[in-house]
């Protein structure tokens, strides 16, 4: 039954409802980002590190300080302050002990710090499982599992932009509708075709 | 007085934060699906701009120079929780419908890019009007989008139907729908621009 569960947010956050094409969570990277393979790889998986770990941090911070004082209405303010705290802390903590790894990502941790892309999941992760779910243990998992497929999702759609972009760097395209103009296009057809994952049913 | 109203000028049109910086484009694509929606988004974001701007430009000396941007988003995320909470309690369908983008004004970068590029570097009053004008750019922006994809998507205009013998076609209010719109918006600015000479270089 749980595994089911489980199983049914992974499909829905990475194909149907996909965070990029469906969503519109983390425009800005998903273009800014994606004019090489190579970087948009790097982005992706900082990306999913940081959705996942977020994830717990904000369980952790809306079950056991905002739900018992009943201040739920702190959550923008305390989410959006633990998240980036974290996202520097990591920054710092890398930057001190692998140098040659914070010259990979540092920059990619720096741009996440107010990633819409990284809130969004905390914010849905608490819509959808805090709000309701009376079993802390259960919504952990439930958590969890949305943030590391959600940023599983980013990073897939992420290459395949990027694989395109470096093609259409080849292409006479129009010049007012040069870079972000076309790049947009692309996207736009791109969310067409993963719309047709919308025809699964569960 | 005319220098304020060239800061109010220059968020409608020369540096329109949707067309002309790409700034927050998340919540204009995920709201723009009816003129109401993208009206009451740019209110909520007006609002938010113009109350951080207030502040931060009010207290940017005492503010130290490493920690700013934490400041920032504290500042930002207590607007951002007003707007919320009158919202659910004056608008609840309004509410509803923009569903999790309204917490998320807190990370559009709208906000924080003009507390931190304009009203940490000038005064209140002038703030104040970048900050309107930056709201209405976005509100105009945001209007203009939801017109098209509303219009073309849905056949009617604030509820009222305009098309006759024309079967509107779904995917404008769809996510493609609202890529596609942005990007040949972007290609007709772009076009725009390149053909007056004072827009050049």
């Amino acid at each position: 039954m749980e595994f089911n569960q489980l199983l049914m947010i992974a499909i829905s956050v990475i194909f149907i409802n996909n965070f990029v094409l469906s969503k519109f969570l983390g425009l800005c990277p998903f273009i800014g980002v994606s004019k090489e393979t190579r970087s948009a790889f790097c982005m992706g998986l900082a990306v999913t590190f940081v959705m996942t770990a977020s994830s717990i941090i904000t369980w952790a911070v809306y079950s056991f300080l905002l739900k018992p004082f009943h201040i739920e209405y702190l959550r923008t303010l305390s989410f959006i302050l633990v998240i980036a705290s974290f996202v520097q802390l990591i920054e710092m903590f890398i930057q001190k002990f692998s140098p040659a790894l914070y010259r990979v990502f540092g920059i990619y941790l720096a741009l996440i710090t107010t990633n819409c892309a990284v809130f969004g999941v905390a914010v849905l992760n608490s819509e959808m499982f805090l709000k309701t779910a009376g079993n802390f243990s259960k919504a952990l998992l439930f958590c969890v599992t949305q943030g590391f497929c959600a940023g599983v999702g980013f990073t897939i759609v992420l290459l395949f932009m990027s694989g395109i972009r470096e093609r259409l760097e080849l292409c006479d395209v129009p010049r007012p509708m040069k870079g972000m103009a076309i790049a947009f296009i692309v996207a736009s057809l791109m969310s067409m075709a993963f719309m047709g994952f919308a025809g699964f049913r569960f | 007085m005319k220098r304020l109203f060239h800061e109010f000028l220059k968020g409608l049109f020369h540096e329109n934060p949707t067309f002309r910086l790409a700034l927050g484009l998340c919540p204009t694509l995920a709201v723009s699906t009816s003129i109401v929606n993208g009206f009451g988004m740019g209110c909520a974001a007006t609002f938010v701009l113009l109350g951080s701007n207030i502040i931060v430009s009010s207290i940017k000396n005492l503010i130290p120079g490493k920690i700013r941007i934490p400041c920032f988003i504290v500042i930002i995320a207590t607007f951002v929780t007003i707007v919320e909470l009158t919202m659910k309690a004056y608008f609840p369908e309004l509410s509803k419908s923009l569903g999790i983008f309204v917490p998320l004004i807190v990370v559009n970068c709208v906000v924080l890019g003009r507390a931190e590029a304009f009203a940490s570097k000038h005064g209140v009053a002038r703030s104040i009007f970048d900050g309107l004008g930056m709201g209405a750019g976005f509100t105009l922006a945001l209007v203009l989008i939801s017109a098209i994809r509303e219009g073309l998507g849905n056949g009617t205009l604030m509820g009222l139907v305009i098309t006759k013998g024309f079967e509107p076609a779904l995917l404008f209010i769809l996510a493609p729908g609202a890529l596609l719109v942005i990007g040949i918006l972007i290609g007709i600015v772009n076009y725009l621009t390149s053909l007056s000479p004072k827009g050049r270089g």
